[in-house]
């Protein structure tokens, strides 16, 4: 039966399994709208699209399926640009389909006309435009195939709208045929061997962790491994959770704002295992003073990955899972483990030096000023750690890193290599859309929530019991800190304490608005929020402005070199 | 180190320019680039010319492999091939050069492809040495313009014992 292109997009998007899309309408995607009208699609409508980007990226975060958008042409699509860019650098799947001018109008400078493939083509992982309605169905499969296999990403697929509304006959293909693109899933048998025999030969192993092993949904088999042969471990911001925050090997997250004992663990293991993780600039510190003893294994699916910053003596290209499970198998099987294992008592006295001598901490303000990290403390008690908590950027990010214990992936959600403001509240939003049942908590920046703040409306319009802890610093911090440390206390352009009364503000929205002022708030607080379950609360924490984050390595500097609180 | 690599891709719109915007977006450099359908009208190839270190040549290796409409790529470095590029040169004439110009021509197993009162346009092909020697010859001549294709490479063929 023939259908127009609008109803055979969303049979496609039902046959794919979506159950949830996030959009915004106009006048290219019209056809797409009317569909919608009486489907079964849940659409939820956001305020500005660059929200429904990051709500459908913390969908997709929080569940590991991909998250769906749909947006109009020219101005649609180039809000969605940012949300587009934080996926793509956090590798996670997104499916993002934008309208576009009718196919004999486009090159014209046509209303709303904006080449968004061409705009997009870097910060995809693939896209595409429709150019004829029999490709239509194609795509969306391979789309959705490419978002979601290999290193996940995100795709675009620009259709215009003379596609949505010709008739098409529906047939969902049900394979893909891409033979370019062949993510290899299985490690090298070789370079699996190799590994575990440098493993085990080594005396002073680091695991280091990063998003893949979240991604590839593989860390019941890490801990496996590092318990198996209790190798100190270490994550990235974005394998927080990858690897439990309570388990006694976890040395906390390493580089720029890592703990004492990651950072000079990493500088001194003379075997480091990177798991899913890319040598980011902002782990490394000074890359060539970066793990300087150490022989490195690195497990990752993206062979660009590997080699990319530093020289790895056994690559393995595979997907996180599978090679962790066949480095299991071969550990179980080998004899030198007990042996391995004896030999690390010392490596494993140091590393618990480390972490006595420095452990992340801050001192409580006489005055009863509220210290950031312990509004991160106390809501880490009241939800006993049982919360997906969402970041912006910032400082607000680096003390949810510190000071919250992740033990189960998909946990920590916060945008790591764009570090983009104005992601955490609504990707909180889709957390929350996602799993109704969890405890979802965006921890923000004064500075940060003020960049999509409009998705109150979304949140109250869908009655999300969606928190937000604001540490309200009324300065761009993380930015302020560096102005204090760099330049001379200058604090050029970052006080913002014009800013709309928070409580006020989230009342006005039709949500709850509470304030804590003082140490001995906090706790009210945040029981107070914990009692609502039909709207979106809002905790507007006043806290110490001057705060800063410890442990800091100086950009350019080596690990070890640290300014200590 | 220069390397010539050639790329086989999706015969569709907007792959010239995801290779183009991955050397551009990521530093890398390029030569030359030139591409054409190959015998499977849904497939072209690309030959690109490009200079960096080991560390640079892998990830650019890596890195057009990763592209969704890149179907295989292959480096010559280090083995037997044949490079050729086609220039297109305009030369001045006047009645005394042209016997010397024609020489020229000649001796390269070049062709003379347009004529005009001041003016012969040649046609050259071959690897790089050439078009560079002939260029020299010419240019005391007064060379009006050259246009060059960029190079295309193939890999030589096992010889037989
Ligand atoms: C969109 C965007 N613009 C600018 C920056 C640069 N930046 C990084 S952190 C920061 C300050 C954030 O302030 P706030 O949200 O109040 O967080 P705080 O550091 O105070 O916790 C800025 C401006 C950014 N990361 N993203
Ligand atoms: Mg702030």
């Amino acid at each position: 039966m023939k259908k127009n292109g609008a109803h055979i997009f969303i049979e496609c998007l039902l046959k794919e399994g979506v159950d949830t899309i996030f959009g915004f309408p106009g006048g290219a995607v019209l056809p797409v709208y009317d569909a919608l009208f009486d489907s079964p699609l849940r659409h939820i409508l956001v305020r500005h699209e660059q929200g429904a980007v990051h709500m459908a990226d913390g969908y997709a975060r929080a569940t590991g399926r991909p998250g769906v958008v749909i947006v109009t042409s020219g101005p649609g699509a180039t809000n969605a640009v940012t949300g587009i860019a934080t996926a793509y650098m956090d590798s996670i799947p997104l499916v993002v389909f934008t309208g576009q001018v009718p196919t004999d109008l486009i090159g014209n400078d046509a209303f709303q006309e904006a080449d968004i493939v061409g705009i997009t083509r870097p910060c995809t992982k693939h896209n595409y435009l429709v150019k004829d309605k029999n490709d239509l169905q194609r795509i969306i499969k391979e789309a959705f195939y490419i978002a979601t296999t290999g290193r996940p990403g995100p795709v675009l697929v620009d259709i215009p709208k003379d596609i949505l509304n010709a008739q098409i006959d529906f047939k969902y293909p049900d394979k893909v045929d891409l033979p370019s693109y062949q993510p290899t899933f299985k490690g090298h048998p070789g370079q699996i061997k190799k590994a575990v025999d440098l493993i085990l030969s080594s005396k002073r192993p680091v695991i280091y962790a990063g998003g893949g092993v979240i991604l590839s949904n593989a860390a019941e088999e890490l801990k496996a491994l590092a318990t198996k042969l209790t190798i100190p471990t270490t994550t990235t911001l974005m394998g927080l959770g990858g690897f439990p925050g309570t388990n006694p090997l976890f040395m906390g997250m390493l580089g720029m704002h890592g703990t004492y004992c990651a950072n000079m663990a990493v500088t001194n293991t003379d075997c480091l295992i990177a798991v899913g993780a890319r040598f980011d600039d902002r782990v490394t510190g000074k890359i060539d003073e970066f793990a300087p003893f150490a022989r490195i294994v690195h497990i990752d699916i993206d062979p660009t990955s590997i080699s990319k910053n530093v020289r790895v003596d056994v690559p393995i290209v595979g997907d996180v899972k599978n090679v962790l499970k066949d480095m299991l198998k071969l550990v179980q099987g080998s004899k030198g483990v007990a042996d391995f294992k004896k030999d690390l008592k010392e490596w494993h006295d140091q590393v618990k030096n480390w972490n006595d001598t420095h452990r992340l901490s801050y001192k409580q303000d006489h005055k009863g000023k509220i210290k950031p990290q312990y509004v991160i403390e106390k809501l880490y008690e009241a939800t006993k750690g049982d919360a997906i908590i969402t970041t912006e950027v910032g400082q607000n990010q680096m003390w949810a890193a510190q000071f919250f214990k992740y033990d189960r992936p998909r946990t920590f959600i916060s945008s790591g290599g764009l570090g983009t403001m104005g992601f955490g509240f609504p990707a909180a939003i889709g957390a929350q859309i996602a799993l109704p049942d969890k405890t979802v908590i965006g921890i923000a920046g004064d500075g940060s929530l003020q960049m999509n703040i409009q998705e109150l409306a979304t949140a109250v319009q869908y009655r999300l019991p969606v928190k937000i802890a604001i540490l309200n610093n009324m300065v761009l911090g993380m930015v302020r800190q560096w102005q204090e440390f760099f330049y001379n206390k200058r604090y050029s352009h970052t006080c913002i304490s014009v800013a709309p009364d928070f409580v006020k503000l989230a009342e006005a929205y039709g949500a709850v608005g509470l304030r804590a002022k003082t140490n001995d708030e906090v706790e009210t607080v945040i029981k107070e929020a914990m009692k609502v379950k039909d709207r979106p609360v809002l905790m507007d924490f006043k806290v110490d402005q001057f705060e800063d984050v410890y442990p800091m390595v100086p950009a350019g500097q080596p690990l070890s070199k640290m300014l200590l609180v | 180190m220069r390397h010539t690599i050639s790329v086989l891709v999706a015969n569709e719109f907007g792959v010239l320019s995801r290779i183009s915007g991955l050397f551009s977006g990521r530093g890398f450099n390029i030569e030359s680039l030139s591409v054409a359908e190959t015998l499977d009208p849904t497939v072209s190839r690309m030959t690109i010319v490009t200079r960096g270190d080991d560390k640079v040549i892998e990830q650019i290796n890596k890195q057009l492999n990763k592209l969704i409409n890149v179907i295989k790529v292959h480096d010559f470095i280090g083995e037997e091939h044949i490079e050729r590029e086609l220039a297109l040169i305009k030369v001045t004439s006047t009645p005394e050069s042209w016997a010397e110009i024609l020489s020229i021509v000649d001796i390269f197993r070049a062709k003379v492809v347009d004529v005009s009162p001041r003016s012969y346009t040649i046609e050259t092909t071959g690897d790089e040495e050439k078009i560079a020697a002939i260029t020299e010859l010419f240019r005391p001549f007064g060379i009006k313009e050259i246009v060059r294709t960029g190079k295309i490479a193939m890999a030589r063929s096992p010889k037989q014992k």
